[in-house]
């Protein structure tokens, strides 16, 4: 664990407040000159501090447009409405609520792969990585409520939808769905309970995200080439040097953010969504958010069921296994750390690993374009492949490749591989 | 192992805080100080309320001695068509001697000194004073007269006794015609 | 660098792919016009939008509604107050309950929402042989290329569907519908009114400028929005680039394999 720093202020008050809360050496151990860090840390270790800059701005931004959204299904379309035409730039706060949420998930999704390509998820860090999936699925709860909150087509079909799954459920299903649903269907107290809770579970991911800093701070932050801290030749202090380097990535991909805000506001939602909710007409087809689709496609792609051949007995129907395949989808990477068996953490030491690495990307690209399709053609058998690889990967490959992949030397020290000899 | 010292304080450390830093950080702290603008302006009145910041009324049906009341901007605006006499006993008091000093001349507008436009708010505690309807209590001094803590206006709608501080605020107005009266 | 390099690309590629995936419904695609708003500077055309407002009135309003509008966001595409007011005072709109407790009407002042073709939705369909004409607030967002998508639909009827197609009586063939059948007769016809700014009334000139005003009604930020949106980017530009060489001079002695902790 890394030693505790604390901060001695020359100032009288701030020693004073300091003695007795000692935020600026919590500062300093967090962030700040006080923190050694590996000096070899790519861009990759942008993504996590732009999840959190996007979890800042996801919640002022709800919070100021909660002082203007109105959660009754008669009048939730309309407040949205006002939000966007007279509410003093209200538009561009909810465009940047709309389009933050989908930022928030690429920085989040990119933070993941790192950790995947990086092996950030072995010891010591499982516990690390672990908080991260809870933060991920906190997110995806969160994200999926606030969908619905602008109570147009999507939002009442895909709340309709994906509370649908838990009718799956074995004997109490239906019972809780009602529950979910306070009712008999998608209705005004769904709609008031999903604001509530897309109010709340913001403010329990900030608090999973405290946790998540405390485990990176007791277990130190990994690095591109996955060998530990030798000496203090492979460390430099976090600020400046990582406070700017992330100042700098912001920079650019708030660059990114504000072209989407400004000039394709809507490119990333769903046309429909600005069909006011009807509950008795179902749109065309019913697309999740992109950053929902490779999970929706492993939803949609199970449509057998598991029983005994040729009997009528079915132990599982279709319905059940495509939910519990989705949720196995997330729930199998909090087992990552003991299904990957490879004493060595870096892909850049992983030659065959490197490879099913980007296949998994292939594959989750592959998952997201067929989420988006409509499920015929070619496209459902794409699907199971694309299901059947993905847990292919982590359920066979990983525990596989760690006893026969030759993996290449790892080098003596940070500071050695990455300092050139000097002539 | 480290020490505040040894990054903070080494040789380069400080004199290295040259203009580009100075200006990326000032930059940065502009543009998050322009960032939070529309995050305060969004609590402003939004346009659809702004729309109805202004009301206008047809004044033609108020008869000389009437009064209506209307809601502007969520408070109710008292418009009294004055009798002559009434016109007569606002300018014959002496205004060294009221609380709120003010002349009726001051309190409408020339050359429509029949209609007097006054907030139907109590300057003490923000009651709607009585007077508008026939037969309410006018107070002693037949203007309007507030039944929460007594304070008694004039036919001017000025404080003349009683715990009120201030004479009836007048809005901004204006006649678009003889007949209409804009407010706000 | 490589790395994050192929992530995005992979997950752009993956997302592009997708909205397109998305974007394929059913109905032919749309022609492609090029307007006033598009692009990075793009803004409305005042007396296109105008135009546009003058059909909408004539045309469309007699069976579609428009929510979301009230005469007072006139001002933004060129009206002043005063004709913006006399535009509403040709509507009459629900007015308060009077003395005896009935309703009344008065007329539509700038504040009011342009009134309804139809008390409800019932009425509506009732009046259009079932069919429901959507309100048009929204109508160029609420639909994938939406000002394409109009501008077709409205010049895209064909006088008879192709020998097979098996049209229901009362529908109208439109390819740029999904199903090609519609329930909306043709609107436009060449001459069908008189611009008041004397511009030839084609029906191709009517549809643009029909879409120019409806799509002023579904995004009436969107000039507010281009204009902040250079400023933004532009600030964030320099703002990024002096964060990099700031960046550059920090690490130069990383770079150079100080050792900052045992000098």
């Amino acid at each position: 664990m890394a030693e505790w720093e604390s901060v001695k202020p020359e100032n009288k008050a701030l020693s004073w407040f300091e003695e007795r809360l000692p935020v600026l050496s919590l500062m300093n151990n967090v962030m700040g000159p006080g923190t050694p860090t590996p000096r070899n840390l790519n861009y990759a270790w942008n993504f996590g501090s732009l999840a959190g800059l996007m979890l800042v701005i996801q919640i002022i931004s709800g919070i100021v447009l909660a002082m203007h959204y109105a959660a009754n299904t008669g009048i939730a379309f309309d407040s949205v409405e006002r939000i966007m035409r007279d509410v003093n730039y209200g538009w561009l706060i909810r465009y940047m609520h709309a389009n933050g949420a989908s930022f928030f998930f690429i920085a989040v999704y990119i933070h993941i792969f790192r950790g995947l390509y990086y092996g950030s998820y072995k010891a010591p860090r499982e516990v690390l990585w672990m908080l991260g999936l809870v933060i991920f699925l906190l997110m995806m709860a969160t994200a999926f409520m606030g969908y619905v909150l602008p109570w147009g087509q999507m939002s009442f079909w895909g709340a309709t939808v994906i509370t649908n799954l838990f009718s799956a459920v074995p004997v109490v299903g239906d019972s809780i769905v009602t529950l979910l649903w306070g009712g008999f269907s998608v209705d005004n107290p769904t709609l008031n309970r999903f604001f509530s809770l897309h109010y709340l579970l913001p403010f329990v991911i900030t608090g999973v995200v405290i946790l998540h800093l405390w485990a990176k701070k007791v277990s130190d932050s990994g690095n591109p080439l996955g060998i530990e801290v030798k000496s203090s030749a492979d460390q430099i202090p976090f600020h400046p040097y990582y406070t700017i380097k992330d100042a700098f990535g912001a920079g650019v991909f708030f660059l990114l953010f504000a072209a989407f805000v400004f000039y394709m506001p809507n490119t990333l939602g769903h046309p429909d969504n600005y069909i006011p909710a009807d509950p008795l007409v179902t749109p065309d087809s019913i697309v999740p958010e992109w950053y929902f689709l490779p999970f929706y496609a492993i939803l949609r792609s199970i449509t057998f069921d598991i029983g005994i051949p040729g009997t009528d007995i079915i132990f599982i129907d279709a319905k059940l296994l495509g939910v519990i395949a989705m949720f196995s989808a997330i729930i199998v990477l909090f087992f990552l750390p003991w299904l990957d068996t490879s004493k060595v953490r870096s892909t850049k030491f992983r030659p065959m690993y490197f490879w099913f690495f980007w296949i998994l990307v292939a594959d989750m690209a592959l998952l997201t374009v067929v989420g988006g399709k409509k499920p015929e053609g070619i496209w459902p058998l794409l699907g199971l492949i694309g299901t059947f690889y993905y847990f292919a990967h982590f359920l066979v490959v990983l525990p596989l490749l760690g006893k026969i992949e030759k993996t290449l030397p790892l080098p003596e020290s940070i500071s050695n591989s990455v300092l050139k000899p000097a002539e | 192992m480290s020490t505040l010292e040894t990054t903070n304080h080494e040789e380069e450390g400080v004199s290295r805080r040259d203009m580009l830093h100075v200006g990326a950080g000032v930059m940065a702290g502009v543009g998050a100080v322009g960032a939070v603008w529309p995050f305060i302006d969004q609590m402003n009145p939004a346009a659809d309320t702004l729309a109805l910041a202004s009301v206008e009324i047809d004044i033609s049906q108020i008869e000389t001695g009437a009064a209506v009341v209307i809601t502007w901007r969520g408070k109710p605006v008292f418009i009294r068509h004055r009798t002559a006499a009434e016109i007569e006993e606002a300018r014959t008091v002496n205004v060294a001697e009221l609380p709120d000093r003010q002349t009726d001349d001051e309190r409408v507008l020339a050359g429509k000194d029949e209609w007097l436009v006054v907030l139907g708010v109590c300057t003490h505690l923000g009651c709607v004073p009585l007077g508008t309807k026939s037969g309410d209590d006018k107070g002693e001094y037949g203007g309007w007269f507030c039944p929460c803590h007594g304070s008694h206006y004039d036919t001017s709608g000025r404080i003349r006794k009683g715990p009120a501080p201030k004479n009836l605020e007048v809005p901004e107005y204006a006649f678009l015609s003889d007949t209409t009266l804009k407010i706000g | 660098m490589k790395m994050i390099k192929n992530i995005t690309v992979a997950l752009t590629v993956g997302v592009a792919v997708s909205i397109s995936a998305m974007a394929a419904g059913a109905g032919k695609h749309p022609l492609q016009v090029e307007w006033s708003f598009d692009g990075p500077f793009g803004k409305f055309d005042r007396a296109s939008a105008q135009r546009g407002w003058q059909v909408y009135k004539q045309v469309c309003a007699a069976c579609h509604s428009l929510k979301y509008f009230r005469f007072r966001n006139l001002a933004e595409i060129g009206y002043d107050e005063d004709m913006i007011k006399a535009f509403a005072a040709e509507y009459e709109v629900a007015g308060d309950v009077d003395d005896f407790g009935d309703p009344t009407t008065r007329n539509a002042l700038p504040q009011d929402v342009f009134p309804s073709p139809f008390a409800n939705d019932n009425a509506a369909r009732a009046s259009n042989g079932g069919a429901l004409p959507p309100d048009l607030s929204l109508m160029v967002k609420a639909r994938h290329d939406g000002a394409n998508y109009v501008y077709s639909l409205l010049t895209g009827y064909e006088d008879s569907a192709p020998a097979g197609f098996d049209l229901t009586d009362g529908k109208y063939y439109n390819e740029y519908f999904k199903g090609a059948q519609i329930s909306m007769a043709p609107p436009l016809f060449a001459g069908s009114i008189d611009y008041e700014d004397g511009t030839e009334a084609s029906a191709d000139q009517m549809a643009k400028d029909v879409v120019m005003f409806l799509t002023y009604v579904s995004e009436p930020s969107l000039e507010k929005r281009h204009q902040m949106g250079i400023k933004v980017l532009l600030f964030l530009l320099m703002l990024t680039i002096l964060l990099y060489m700031s960046m550059k001079k920090i690490w130069k002695p990383v770079k150079e394999g100080k050792n900052f902790y045992e000098d």
